[in-house]
């Protein structure tokens, strides 16, 4: 029997149910497994994605678009395969795509962390036959510390300053990192700010249900308050007119590539915060594992070392080469504001 | 350990000058004046040698991380740097501990050296397990001997002035030679670091140099500096700066870097000069007529751990005389440049030995007339020139407060050549491509081929070294190990000091500092120059005059 899901030029191919998960072409029936850019693209006819994401498809993708939504768990049979969606811990209404045919399962990943938060439905363990993982920090160097330990470090950092008189300005992508930051903070220091390409995201996160601190923008807030503020900001910001305005201010950037010294003074910022929406080395393995599957096929990231490495503990391992991870906050090593998703994010303060 | 991780956090955490500051005198005046003492070392630019080989280090880490080699190996390229891929694939600590720096350095660190490989791996196991991650980074730092941090002998000068509450060329001065090496740093040491200003400050010298006065590049019109008549111009030489001191009837030669180099250079170790004098110059080899020999031969020199009699009759070592610091005991680096200069002379005539030669003046009518003479520099051995105003006194490092030395050197060889090889950076550049392999045309017809003649590293901006990454990674060819063999796509135009045959580069010959100056995207790879104009370059080049055979 040939694989259940194969790579096209057009993007992951599931074979018997004819649709794509992720496309990076436009196709006429795409599952989607979060909305991040560069797994989720316009120009698709159908789309299938998980309730929570609807709506942030909605707002990045066009209210017209053609998109059904189903609830984490729920099934669906098309054209013989049953499809469902399981969490995936990595953004709000990220999901895994579970699909079931003639006995044989297969689970495509999408992108993943195992480590709850307060902003998204956690993480599922899916049993299944062959198991589509990333990659993105699949060495063992990367080990993330508890999140609590980060937020501490961050409010820590954070309450200097303000006590010094010197505005926070803290760079993290708009969608997902920027939430989860807002989840951790000790609001008893000072006012959180939000860039203009933060704040629309914070609602969708509000309506999804998901409770973030109160946030105000740079023009609701005064020039004594913004010397206690935190403000939270897309990394294209950096070093922009927007951010110089904040005079004497420390900066920092939320990232898992935070954890080296090289791509933290790359990015030139006082503090690199070490806080991924990735798995680490020991998540990744223990998701890999959790699955029971014996078919493993890696996609972005670090490919060749994680087939390698699957391949030595016994399992069959293979890659798929996919166009993930180029846009995508994290998948970048690039670490560069100038360059990628963030971009996109560009916004002026309204 | 705690307290020079923190240190080293609040150092490596901020930009802000201002920030840095405060990080070090909060550090100086809360730490115990033994670990200080260390502190200022490493600080200030001390590297001991390494304690424990590398790969022992390594192979320890693996063993204790339970870590396939391979999977080290991925890591460490991703990482760029040891101490911290070794920090980060170590276990989580089991204790913590807070021993001082000067403990680490003298009780743990210290015994390491030369020790039993066993015994290494036992102490590095039991170390780690006190130890946080980045205290681990910290300590692996200071064992492997290349410890630095990001932060200028200047701002560690500044705050020492602060806490000391005297002048920072005080603290300037007595640092000279603190970093040297052979003498352990102390709290003794310390506490007289940052004394208030004694009566004895002369005596409390012993060996050490003065703090080097150093150059600014000149890059506009000299005519801008007004009457050449208030300028003092010599030529500028390529070897190896240094001050000989005569104190306590012994000589001490120190390199700019502030190594005591007086071992090597036996020659000069041996010349008598009055008690209390201080000669700052330049190390050359001299084997004759009024060129000295090329760096090469120098680096000859250098590079030998015993010396023979018969190198050092083939390539004796002279010490051009430029300036007088110190004379009969008294610093004369106050009084102006002409005074010393007429000192020098009378000091040099009166040793009269060859090997103290004094730099000569250089004499001509007109700025444009100086420029003619500028434009034989490469004939006469020397990288241009340099103007030092008449007045000017001798102040400490590249400072114009008390007086400005210039140097104006000539323009670099250059050439445009082909990128061909690629290998990651470190640190900083740590999985981005930057370090290159250049090469330039050989042969005619289908017999021409790259053949690869220099590395270079620096040159480019961040920006530009992203797209050539990107073109790289685009244009593979095949790896070995971290190397890349690219299509020749790119064109670069590289500048160099100086060229010379040499048997041991495939392209028999070799050059001196190559940097790339810019990209040539206008430039086809066919056009790139050959090794026919890279050898021409030799006719002009002193360097031809001493051609191995």
């Amino acid at each position: 029997m040939g694989d259940m899901v194969v790579v096209r030029k057009e993007g992951l191919y599931c074979v018997p149910g004819d649709f794509y998960i992720d496309p990076w072409r436009p196709v006429d029936r795409a599952v989607i497994t979060h909305a991040h850019g560069d797994h989720a693209r316009w120009g698709h006819r159908h789309y299938l994605a998980s309730d929570a994401s609807v709506n942030i498809l909605k707002s990045r993708l066009g209210a017209d678009i053609n998109i059904d939504g189903l609830a984490y768990g729920e099934r669906i049979v098309h054209n013989g395969v049953a499809i469902s969606l399981h969490p995936a811990g990595h953004v709000l209404g990220s999901a895994q795509v579970r699909m079931e045919h003639e006995g044989e399962i297969w689970v495509a990943s999408g992108d993943y962390k195992v480590e709850p938060d307060k902003t998204c439905a956690p993480f599922e363990a899916v049993r299944c036959h062959t198991f589509i993982t990333e990659s993105t920090f699949g060495l063992p160097i990367y080990r993330w510390d508890p999140q609590q330990e980060v937020f501490d470090d961050i409010n820590r950092w954070w309450r200097r300053n303000a006590d010094e008189g010197r505005t926070s300005v803290l760079y993290a992508y708009a969608f997902g990192k920027a939430q989860r930051v807002l989840s951790g903070l000790d609001t008893s220091i000072g006012p959180i700010v939000c860039h203009g390409a933060v704040e629309p995201l914070n609602r969708v996160y509000r309506e999804g249900g998901v409770e973030l601190p109160h946030t105000q923008l740079v023009s609701e807030t005064g020039k004594d308050e913004m010397k206690r503020a935190l403000v939270l900001a897309p990394p294209s910001a950096a070093g922009s007119t927007w951010t110089r305005r904040f005079g004497d201010y420390s900066d920092a950037f939320a990232s898992g590539w935070m954890l080296l010294r090289g791509a933290r003074r790359r990015r030139g910022v006082d503090r690199g915060f070490v806080l991924s929406d990735h798995a680490d080395w020991p998540g990744l393995l223990g998701a890999i594992e959790a699955t029971g599957a014996q078919q493993v096929v890696v996609t972005h990231g670090s490919i060749p070392v994680m087939v390698r490495w699957l391949c030595q503990i016994g399992l069959d391992a293979k890659a798929f080469d996919t166009e993930y991870g180029d846009e995508d906050d994290e998948a970048t090593g690039s670490a560069t504001p100038e360059e990628g998703e963030a971009k996109k994010e560009e916004a002026k303060d309204a | 350990m705690r307290e020079f991780a923190q240190l080293y956090a609040e150092l490596d955490e901020t930009t802000a000058t201002n920030r840095k500051l405060e990080a070090l005198q909060n550090y100086f005046e809360h730490t115990a004046p033994e670990n200080a003492a260390w502190a200022v070392y490493f600080l200030a630019g001390g590297k001991p040698r390494q304690a424990v080989p590398t790969k022992l280090l390594r192979d320890a880490a693996i063993e204790y991380a339970g870590l396939d080699e391979w999977l080290y190996e991925e890591s460490h390229a991703a990482v760029g740097d040891t101490a911290e891929t070794i920090a980060h694939i170590l276990p989580a600590p089991k204790r913590h501990s807070d021993v001082g720096l000067a403990v680490w350095m003298e009780e743990r660190i210290g015994p390491l050296r030369g020790a039993d490989p066993g015994f290494i791996r036992e102490k590095l196991f039991e170390y780690w397990d006190e130890l946080t991650w980045r205290e681990r980074f910290l300590f692996v730092k200071l064992i492997g001997g290349g410890f630095r941090v990001g932060v200028s002998k200047l701002l560690v000068t500044r705050a020492l002035a602060a806490i000391a509450a005297v002048d920072a060329k005080l603290i300037a001065q007595r640092l000279m030679g603190w970093t040297d090496g052979r003498v352990r740093p102390t709290a003794a040491g310390f506490l007289q670091l940052i004394a208030a200003q004694s009566e004895d400050e002369h005596k409390l010298r012993g060996g050490q140099p003065y703090p080097f006065f150093l150059a600014h590049q000149l890059q506009g019109d000299p005519a801008d500096l007004g009457a050449l008549s208030d300028w003092q111009v010599e030529w500028k030489y390529d070897g190896i700066r240094a001050q000989l001191v005569r104190r306590g009837g012994q000589n001490y030669l120190w390199s700019r870097g502030e190594d005591l180099i007086t071992e090597r250079f036996p020659e000069l170790a041996g010349l008598t000069l009055p008690e209390g004098t201080v000669v700052d110059g330049e190390v050359l080899i001299w084997t004759g007529g009024d060129a000295p020999a090329p760096f090469a031969d120098l680096q000859k020199r250098i590079g030998r751990k015993t010396l023979s009699n018969k190198l050092l009759a083939e390539l004796p070592a002279v010490l051009l005389a430029y300036d007088l610091l110190e004379l009969d005991g008294v610093d004369l680096r106050a009084l102006p440049q002409h005074e010393r200069r007429a000192l020098l002379e009378t000091l040099v005539t009166g040793v009269a030995k060859p090997q103290l030669r004094i730099s000569p003046l250089v004499t001509a009518d007109t700025w444009e007339d100086l420029g003619k003479l500028r434009a034989e520099s490469r004939a006469r051995g020397v990288e241009g020139m340099m103007l030092k105003a008449r007045n000017a006194q001798y102040g400490v490092g590249r400072t114009k407060d008390v007086g400005t030395w210039w140097k104006w050197k000539i323009d670099p060889y250059a050439v445009d050549a082909v990128l061909i090889y690629a290998q990651p950076g470190s640190g900083r550049r740590a999985s981005l491509y930057t370090d290159y392999t250049f090469a330039v045309w050989d042969g005619e017809g289908d017999a021409r081929r790259l053949v690869p003649f220099a590395k270079a590293y620096s040159g480019l901006t961040d920006a530009e070294i992203r797209q050539v990454d990107a073109t790289i990674r685009k244009t593979t060819v095949e790896k070995f190990g971290p190397v890349r063999s690219v299509k020749p796509t790119m064109v670069f135009e590289l500048g160099f000091e100086g060229i010379a045959l040499s048997p041991r580069h495939k392209a028999g010959i070799a050059v001196r500092f190559p940097r790339i100056l810019r990209r040539r995207d206008d430039k086809p790879v066919e056009e790139a120059d050959t090794l026919d104009t890279l050898k021409g370059l030799l006719e002009g080049s002193p360097d031809k005059a001493t051609e191995s055979p």
